[in-house]
């Protein structure tokens, strides 16, 4: 299977960035530490499959590691090292 | 589960009354989870086709033969079935009716599913937001919702709906007959300077291919949404 093939979108993660995240992740847009581009989470590429224990969202620009979520033995592990920020709505604040 | 609904020999609907179900968004989906007696858990995404309406949701699930998930949902399950369902969920590949357009909306097969969605909030809502589905299905007989859509087209609200059959054609198709290609999404799409709203879902090669169009046609990438299938096992 090709790198094409197993690409989706960020969108895809909302469900498991859910079990973490007290807000909706996939709206949120964050700047790759890689290169610079800004943009929704949904919007970026992921990699995963129901058999992995885990997620790989990348850049859709550079293609560089955004987020890394593992799942297994009980604990979520969340790497962030691609992300320089990530900003999301306040849903507190009246819009 | 309350209904079943055979769309295509290999698609069905699920009408599903859901307690406490808070209303969903256009273009948002669900995880459903299936619990084998053994324990063994299988979980998949399915995008919610129905328009937000209580507490009542439609999936439209295609069978997969050699899936996991979908051979069940499409197979064996019956109305008063239960099945154990979390979301909705997402944020990213919505569309509201206060988002305006005008509004493109390009599937592959079931990709349908999410856009049917935001077609059915935006005929509940009464909205008149210029509104062009280009639709690719493998044969006329795997249209998805085929009478619904002509039915939507008849009502006169500024929808336009844009077949292209990439296998068999039925005697007489005078529609398009090919892959969607940057020529097609050329003469479908608004210009880029009308800033039109676009949301593609559709198996990858297909989201990839029109998005990439979309974008050397001088679409704003920002603009356009993607929703890829990708090898998800069904």
């Amino acid at each position: 299977m090709t790198e094409q093939e197993l690409r989706l979108d960020g969108n895809a993660a909302a469900g498991l960035l859910q079990e973490i995240f007290v807000h909706e992740v996939t709206a949120a847009r964050g700047a790759c530490a890689a290169c610079g581009s800004v943009g929704p989470m949904g919007a970026q590429h992921l990699y995963m499959s129901p058999r992995s224990p885990g997620a790989v969202l990348r850049c859709s620009a550079c293609e560089g590691v955004l987020m890394v979520i593992v799942r297994a033995g009980g604990r979520f592990r969340l790497g962030l090292q691609g992300l320089v920020w990530i900003e999301m709505q306040d849903v507190d604040a009246t819009s | 589960m309350l209904d079943l609904v055979d769309e295509t020999p290999r698609v069905r609907s699920l009408v599903l009354a859901v307690p406490g179900w808070p209303e969903h968004l256009a273009g948002q989906h669900v995880d459903v989870r299936l619990t084998a007696e053994d324990g063994y858990q299988a979980e998949r995404s399915y995008s919610i086709a129905s328009a937000p309406a209580g507490e009542r949701l439609t999936l439209t699930v295609e069978r997969l033969d050699d899936g996991e998930v979908s051979p069940y949902l499409a197979g064996e399950l019956r109305a008063g079935d239960e099945l154990e369902l979390r979301g909705p969920i997402g944020g990213y590949f919505v569309w509201e009716g206060a988002l305006g357009g005008p509004l493109l909306l390009v599937a592959g097969g079931s990709g349908i599913c999410p856009l049917m969605a935001m077609l059915r909030l935006r005929q509940a809502a009464a909205s008149a937001v210029p509104t062009r589905l280009l639709y690719s299905s493998r044969s006329l007989e795997d249209v998805i919702y085929r009478d619904e859509l002509d039915r939507l087209v008849a009502m006169g609200s500024g929808l336009e709906v844009i077949h292209t059959l990439t296998r068999s054609i039925p005697e007489g198709w005078s529609g398009l007959h090919r892959r969607i290609d940057t020529a097609m999404l050329g003469a479908v799409a608004w210009p880029p300077a009308e800033r039109p709203l676009i949301f593609v879902c559709g198996p990858t090669p297909l989201v990839e291919s029109a998005a990439e169009s979309l974008v050397n046609l001088g679409h704003e990438p920002a603009h356009i949404k993607t929703e890829r299938f990708g090898p998800t096992g069904g």
